[in-house]
């Protein structure tokens, strides 16, 4: 609210952007950066979040709101290894933001601080939409977001160097806060160990990875495929021999094609949020993950 | 180093050599004595170097941990952040140093993609007689196209970040033909201040919505009969634009053009300056999660010169005219998406439309090549088109589009003053073409498209319906292009 005051009282040519409030504003692609933002920065920071959990991050139009919110930011929180190429490129050329683009300190990609799984070693789409740099879907490991929260606020530090003691004070009490947190996630979902799922995409592959799931089949034949019948006959052949003990469903995810392979294979979807905002109790990242195992292990029981 | 250890070998040499069994025992002990004393100096030589080599690498070490915690700035929690310990879980790797993807002389190769497309038509008109009613022929991409199989245009383009203050792209488009045509070729800055944007070279100019979008974007195989009649297609022009992006949650966008007007509806003049004049103000939003809009309006001013069509007098007989004046078109462009929450691979709307109205104005010749008559005009004209492309389940999409224009009647001076009839100029023939089209297309992914399309065209003078069944196919290699609203 404070910033569309600002921003209203620009418009009018009453005030200059910018100056009106000192506020780092931030843009994040995706809700999770957009809450890592509010953790790390607090009251020292604006943040604008370009796409909710309900949206498939992939699949977003280059809206003339976010082009106009790219214009005013100060820095850019984004995925990165192309998850959000069908967009951002387009935000960053037309905002006339000389501070956000790639290669400033005022762009800042999560990916850029985490080592990416499933990089593959040869390239082609015929193998579907696959990420040349690696599976880009990293949220779901909270070792990730930690390797990112500390990347992020030297970054916002170095933006906004008056501040520094703050965002180093709010960077090590999140820190702090999310290594607990990690140690009893860790200790709860020690019976989801080698659990058997089925997904839908392969974002979950952080997930799986972090929590030793075991990922029998994914609903899609290859990324971004939507599956056909024949192949969804021949998936519900291979899971009746070996039923998966649940089938995961994010929240943008349509329900037909999972809802429809649970009838057959007799296994419980779970739904999960997937990002900060996907579900009610997933309102930060805290939530995401506390809803997440308690979900998957309401499910495993 | 080096010698250290040529001097070591040398040591270890010399105390392994064979002494001369003739050697006394002084010289021998003065030998042993002479090797101490080297042995105690090459140790303590050895030890200072040990002693270097351990400070450096604990410098070495306070480097590293600084450039992990990025750049300069203060006080960043390294200290503070406890690692994150559970060791049976699998803890994710460090990043890699340097995640450049490729390597070596390819990692700079611009961003490469082809567009290929083609179609076939089934024309219930001749093809070759095709001409939108009332409106001078603007030479460009007018009608469906031939009868058949053909193949489209493939285009191809290049682009990167030139350095830190320019963006380039090139696009080039091969007809079936084999000809090459320059679509676009600009650059644009990243790095100017102000929400200030420079763009120059050939580029599709920004009027209007459907204006700059490349034919492979479009969501009907053709263009709507107003950019056919009023641009020929599209309006690309080589110059500069200079555009303005307001610092508000609004997003407000201003911008100005100029450029040599040589595309139709202007001609090349041989004349310094700018010959065209471009003003464009674009504003748009959000209304909750699942719609967002954008509208605008904008003016482009051109000039004429001997601008020459063919048409035929009252008698039938081929002449050619000329026009040669202002011209000066006006366009509102609306543009509305909605998708469930935002999340449009599911389902999706978009509806758009465009109204645009020209006048022109100055001295039309008739039968330059003959009777070379000259009597002003002035016409003012419009047309406007409406449609709806609707996503129903994920890849498919359906679509209607209306197309209607006025060309009114003109006002032609060798009329007026009786020395021609208005049979003389039966293309300026008051006239309202219109156009019903419907489509459906299929995207088995982001890179492929095929797409039927059904028209009713009634733009051609008289009463003559063009039923027109279209099939076309659209393909994308290479790099993953990134689509404007």
């Amino acid at each position: 609210m404070k910033f569309r005051t600002s921003a209203v009282a620009a418009f009018l040519g009453l005030t200059l952007a910018g100056t009106a409030n000192a506020d780092l504003k931030v843009l994040a692609t995706t809700a999770d950066w957009g809450a890592l933002v509010t953790e790390l920065g607090g009251d020292k920071v604006s943040v604008y979040t370009a796409t909710t959990a309900f949206q498939d991050v992939h699949r977003v139009d280059a809206k003339p709101s976010l082009i106009a919110r790219t214009r005013t930011a100060d820095l850019v929180v984004a995925t990165g290894a192309e998850l959000e190429i069908g967009w951002l490129p387009v935000l960053l050329q037309e905002s006339g933001n000389a501070k956000i683009q790639p290669g400033s300190p005022g762009y800042f990609e999560a990916t850029s601080a985490v080592r990416l799984l499933d990089v593959p070693s040869t390239v082609d789409r015929s193998m579907g939409d696959i990420h040349p740099l690696g599976n880009p879907h990293i949220q779901l490991d909270p070792h990730n977001i930690a390797l990112v929260a500390q990347a992020l606020a030297a970054r916002l530090a170095q933006l906004d160097g008056k501040d520094a003691d703050y965002y180093a004070r709010r960077g090590a009490d999140f820190q702090s806060r999310w290594s607990q947190a990690i140690a009893r996630w860790e200790a709860e979902a020690a019976p989801l160990k080698g659990v058997s799922i089925v997904v839908i995409h392969t974002d979950q592959r952080y997930l799986a990875n972090w929590l030793g799931l075991n990922q029998l089949a994914a609903i899609e034949p290859k990324p971004g495929v939507p599956p056909s019948a024949g192949y969804l006959a021949q998936l519900v052949t291979k899971l009746s021999a070996t039923p998966p003990k649940m089938i995961l469903r994010n929240a943008y995810n349509d329900s037909k094609a999972v809802d429809w392979l649970a009838e057959r294979v007799h296994a419980p979807v779970v739904l999960l949020p997937f990002s900060v905002g996907g579900t009610p109790e997933a309102k930060d990242l805290f939530g995401l993950f506390d809803d997440t195992l308690g979900k998957l292990l309401a499910t495993a029981k | 180093m080096r010698t250290l250890l040529s001097l070591s070998a040398f040591i270890v040499i010399a105390a392994a050599a064979p002494l001369p069994a003739l050697a006394a025992d002084a010289q021998l002990s003065q030998l042993r004595a002479e090797i101490d004393a080297l042995k105690s100096d090459y140790d303590a030589r050895v030890a200072a170097l040990e002693k270097r080599i351990a400070e450096l690498e604990s410098a070495q070490d306070a480097a590293a941990s600084l450039a992990a915690a990025p750049p300069p700035a203060a006080a960043t929690p390294p200290a503070s952040a406890p690692p994150p310990a559970a060791p049976e879980y699998p803890a994710p790797l460090p990043p890699p140093v340097a995640s450049a993807g490729k390597g070596g002389l390819a990692a700079f190769n611009p961003a490469m993609s082809v567009i290929l497309a083609g179609n076939y038509a089934n024309l219930s008109e001749d093809p070759e007689t095709y001409s939108i009613a009332g409106f001078i022929p603007s030479g460009g991409e007018v009608g469906p196209g031939e009868r058949s199989f053909n193949l489209g245009e493939s285009e191809l383009t290049f682009s990167a970040n030139v350095d830190p203050y320019f963006y380039a792209n090139a696009t080039a488009a091969i007809d079936s033909e084999g000809e090459i045509g320059i679509e676009e070729a600009y650059f644009k800055t990243l790095a100017l201040p102000a929400g200030l944007l420079l763009k120059g070279g050939r580029f599709f100019s920004g009027v209007g919505y459907l204006n700059e979008v490349h034919a492979h974007a479009w969501d009907f195989i053709d263009q709507p009969l107003v950019y056919q009649a009023f641009f020929g297609g599209q309006f690309g022009e080589d110059g500069l634009q200079l555009k303005w992006l307001a610092p508000t949650a609004l997003f407000v966008e201003l911008g100005a053009e100029a450029g040599n007007g040589g595309e139709f509806p202007g001609t090349r003049r041989d004349r310094n300056g700018m010959n065209s004049f471009a003003a464009l103000a674009h504003i748009g939003s959000d209304i909750g999660d699942s719609t967002s809009w954008r509208a605008g309006i904008s003016w482009l001013s051109t000039h004429a010169e001997d601008r020459s069509y063919e048409d035929v007098d009252h008698l039938g007989l081929p002449v050619e005219n000329a026009f040669t004046g202002s011209s000066r078109t006006w366009i509102a462009d609306a543009t509305l998406k909605w998708s469930p929450q935002g999340n449009s691979s599911r389902r999706s709307l978009k509806v758009q439309g465009e109204y645009m109205q020209r006048e022109e104005e100055g001295d039309l010749a008739f039968d330059i090549s003959g009777l070379g008559l000259t009597g002003d005009y002035d016409n003012r004209q419009s047309g406007w088109y409406l449609q709806s492309v609707y996503q129903f389940i994920p890849r498919w999409r359906i679509g209607a589009r209306y197309d209607a224009l006025d060309a009114d009647s003109a006002r032609i001076g060798l009329v007026e003053s009786g020395t021609l009839s208005p049979d003389d100029f039966p293309i300026l023939v008051d006239a309202s073409p219109s156009r019903f089209s419907l489509m459906l297309d299929w995207s088995p992914s982001e890179f492929s498209r095929m797409r039927a399309q059904y028209a009713w065209d009634e733009a051609r003078t008289g009463d003559v319906q063009d039923d027109q069944f279209l099939l076309q196919y659209l393909y994308s290699i290479g790099a993953h292009g990134a689509h404007k609203f």
